[in-house]
């Protein structure tokens, strides 16, 4: 406003000037035409009204003065003022109405601003509104994705080029436990996680390989190119993955679409490979072994046959002979009982809970009209290995003929062991059925309604490698058809019933747009990295003083995210007592540690766990102290840049006066929980970090090296163990 | 001269019968248990031919043929390898190791006592 100010001084200075200029210049002139006679009674008249003169002049000044600042408001002020207003609002997005001011021109031109202002809102409403859609869309597809993924019985693993894991699943998680080298309970995390390299368990050369071929294949014409590659892993599981490429972006649907990454679908095919092989040792055996017997049997027959045989080699030749039937018989007899066990039928069968199966053949009884399912007798540990599709048809077509032929309205369903099989029943009470019954039923193509099927009873059976028949039961009055069907294997039911926990988080498809990273680490941006944050529980506080570590726990952080379902828990026999004053504080008794693996066991593990990875932890140089100490015994060098909390505590916030994990946690407003077991406290610190993190961004502390820095200057890190 | 025969078999029950076969048809019979056995008693005695199990503990017949077909004294000697192993694989491999005949458990006496008088040309 200063410079309309001066303006308006000006005008009226100017105005001032204009008007005496215009009475002085009318004076002169009228002055001018005047005899000198004249201009002395003019000077004489004047003379005397001098006063009145000057008044109306200044009043007309005053006046033309006021007019002129009102006109200046009006047509300067005005228009200046909501050109002022108009900006703000341009510049900072506000939706503030202007306040009509000024001319009736102006006073339009506010108005229709805010009109403007009006529409760009609503525009602007319009388009949040569909991005939060899109983004809730894309958010409710990855989430609908993971859902698919964590309930798939197949274990899959999503690749970017670089061999980065993006996306796994709870089965890939399961079967990457077996792969592992380590027993310890954190097994397997160390060979999947967001962001891990897949070439830690499949050689590069293998997977370039398969690219290569999906290449080549899709040059060719191919529609779905894949490869299939095998491989043994270090802990001699043998695995098959099929691999998939994963095409760029959608919608450039151009000739040469560039891959962008890679499925692979996994099968640990160890112990189909190891059946395949029993089998084919099995039948080797019987037809090898068999053949000798055989050759053997047939001598010793022809060598009876020959005239003048002595007694005593008759004797011996017939000794022979029962021999070799012993063998046969024997042979015959270990075959069978292994077959039983292992060699099922090759028809694709899935383990199911036998109290789930009857439950649902009941349902499906139910569902049928005028006959009702009774459900008695059912062992619910069982597990079967069953196609339970065609199996609940075989139950209700069975069903509905002894309701149209004997009129029966009540079926019972039981399940129980026998042996090395499950038997289920479907009970009923009645007219008892002739073998011709029986026997047409189980060879007629099963019929619903009007829908015939192909499918008999009997083909059900012989899918499951079972057998079906008809019992009556005389003292119980019950007549019963019987279900002999396999057991599934204890060992694949441990599996199914783990694979029901929460749904953590799996996939990271930001990695899709992360590129080699050829910088050196110290350049690279504290976000982008990867972190394996720790703690350590020990014995004592004294490292080289024989205090031993008794548990590490840790956690991982990429892409700024944490990942609480990729953590490292173990717990350590320290080989030496646990002073009891500090069973308090950790909480391990000797019991706890009884067994566990001693520290050169786990160090290994825990390093590969921590693989490529910056090492975190509170007072990290106490934890570091005691991983050093053991470098010799484990054999494995910790070499990873390490971040410490209380040290960038400290170069955030240098005034306070603690910087103890808990002060620290209760300022940056995390919450504690479960502190003082390792594993507790390294989610603490994680949490603790990432806030770290983003207060070092807003003091210009972006990358590894500033961070590293900063963190040495500190006070604290003076300190030594 | 009476022709002397080897039967290498670690089978005693087709041993038995063999043995009173070849000795029927009026040869000399030794007989081996084992191959590394049969390899020195061949070196020793020179048979003027081996009756050869394939599956034997210690070297098989295979190993057997294939080093006895490496010295050139034994470069003709009739081998006939006596299999329970009767996939053509199995056969290939028996008379690319040098075998002359190659009999697949089980086999008839008669069979294998003409194959015995042909390859010893009818004289016992």
């Amino acid at each position: 406003m200063k410079r309309l100010e001066r303006l308006l001084l000006l005008a009226v200075v100017g105005l001032a000037l204009a008007m005496f200029a215009w009475m002085g210049g009318t004076l002169l002139l009228v002055w001018a035409t005047l005899e000198a006679a004249e201009r002395e009674t003019l000077a004489s008249l004047l003379e005397s009204r001098i006063a009145l003169v000057v008044m109306v002049a200044v009043v007309a000044f005053g006046a033309a003065a006021f007019g002129l600042k009102i006109l200046f408001e009006r047509f300067v002020v005005a228009p200046a003022r909501l050109l002022e207003r108009t900006r703000v609002v341009l510049a900072t997005g506000a939706r503030t109405e202007l306040e009509p001011l000024g001319s009736a021109a102006a006073r339009g031109l506010a108005a229709a601003v805010n009109e403007l202002t009006a529409q760009r809102s609503q525009l602007r409403d319009d388009v949040e509104r569909q991005v939060q859609d899109a983004s809730r869309g894309i958010a409710q597809e990855r989430n609908r994705l993971a859902a698919l993924m964590s309930e798939l019985t197949q274990s899959v693993v999503v690749c970017n080029l670089d061999g980065q894991i993006l996306l796994y699943n709870q089965r890939a998680r399961a079967q990457f436990r077996a792969l592992s080298a380590s027993t310890a309970q954190g097994a397997g995390s160390e060979l999947i996680g967001l962001g891990r390299s897949i070439h830690a368990v499949f050689d590069r050369r293998l997977i370039d390989h398969a690219l290569a071929t999906i290449h080549q294949r899709s040059q060719r014409g191919a529609p779905n190119p894949s490869a299939q590659l095998i491989t043994v892993t270090p802990a001699g599981q043998l695995i098959r993955a099929q691999v998939a490429p994963v095409r760029g972006a959608a919608g450039e649907a151009s000739a040469g679409e560039a891959i962008s990454g890679f499925v692979l679908m996994l099968d640990n095919i160890t112990r189909e490979f190891e059946q395949e092989t029993l089998r084919e040792r099995l039948l080797q055996g019987l037809t090898e072994g068999s053949r000798a017997s055989l050759a053997n049997l047939q001598a010793a027959a022809e060598m009876l046959d020959l005239p003048e045989l002595e007694a005593e080699m008759r004797e011996r030749f017939l000794g022979v002979i029962r021999e070799e039937v012993a063998t046969m018989s024997q042979r015959v007899r270990t075959l069978a009982e292994t077959t039983t066990n292992q060699l099922k039928t090759r028809w694709p069968l899935e383990d199911m809970l036998g109290a789930d199966l009857i439950a649902a053949a009941a349902r499906r009884i139910d569902a049928l009209p005028g006959l009702r399912a009774v459900v008695s007798d059912v062992d619910a540990d069982l597990w079967l290995t069953v196609d339970s599709f065609s199996l609940l048809q075989a139950l209700a077509y069975l069903g509905s003929r002894l309701r149209d032929e004997f009129d029966v309205r009540t079926l019972r369903l039981r399940l129980a062991r026998e042996g090395q099989r499950a038997q289920l029943d479907l009970v009923w009470a009645g007219q008892p059925l002739s073998t011709e019954t029986v026997m047409s039923w189980q060879m007629d193509g099963m019929r619903f309604g009007d829908e015939s099927t192909p499918l008999t009873v009997r083909d059900v059976m012989d899918r499951h490698g079972g057998e079906f028949w008809f019992e009556r039961e005389r003292v119980r009055h019950e007549l019963f058809f019987r279900f002999l069907l396999p057991l599934a294997d204890p060992a694949a039911q441990d599996d199914a019933s783990r694979a029901a926990d929460s749904r953590p988080e799996f996939y990271d498809f930001d990695l899709f747009q992360t590129t080699a990273q050829t910088s050196a680490l110290d350049e690279r941006q504290l976000v982008d990295l990867t972190y394996t944050v720790f703690d350590t529980e020990t014995t004592g506080l004294d490292p080289s003083g024989g205090d031993e570590i008794i548990q590490i726990g840790a956690t991982r952080i990429v892409n700024g995210k944490l990942l609480k379902a990729e953590c490292f828990e173990q717990l350590v026999d320290p080989q030496r007592a646990i002073p009891s004053a500090s069973i308090p504080i950790h909480g391990i008794t000797p019991e706890m540690v009884m067994g566990q693996p001693t520290i050169a066991k786990v160090l290994p593990t825990f390093h590969a766990f921590a693989r490529d990875t910056v090492l975190v932890a509170h007072n990290a140089a106490f934890d570091m102290r005691f991983l050093q100490l053991k470098e010799g015994l484990s054999g494995v060098r910790f070499e990873q840049p390490v971040l410490d909390t209380l040290l960038l505590s400290a170069v955030v916030h240098p005034n306070q006066e603690s910087h103890s994990l808990e002060a620290i946690a209760k300022r940056l407003g995390v919450d504690v929980l479960g502190r003082h077991t390792a594993m507790g406290d390294a989610f603490v610190t994680a949490e603790v970090f990432l806030k770290l993190l983003a207060l070092l961004r807003a003091m210009g502390i972006t990358t590894l090296g500033k961070a590293r820095s900063a963190a040495q200057e500190t006070y604290f890190a003076r300190l030594k163990y | 001269m009476t022709h002397k025969i080897l039967i290498a078999d670690d089978e005693p029950n087709i041993v038995i019968s063999l043995e009173y076969l070849m000795k029927r048809e009026g040869y000399e019979v030794i007989v081996a248990r084992d191959g590394t056995q049969a390899l020195a008693t061949i070196l020793r005695e020179r048979p003027s031919l081996v009756l050869l199990d394939v599956m034997m503990p210690g070297k098989t017949g295979f190993d057997v043929c294939q080093e006895l077909r490496a010295l050139p004294d034994f470069k003709d000697m009739p081998i006939v390898m006596l299999t329970a192993k009767g996939r053509d694989t199995d056969i290939a491999k028996g008379l690319a190791m040098g075998a002359t005949a190659y009999l697949a458990k089980p086999f008839s006496t008669k069979e294998i006592a003409a194959k015995v008088r042909e390859l010893l040309g009818g004289t016992p």
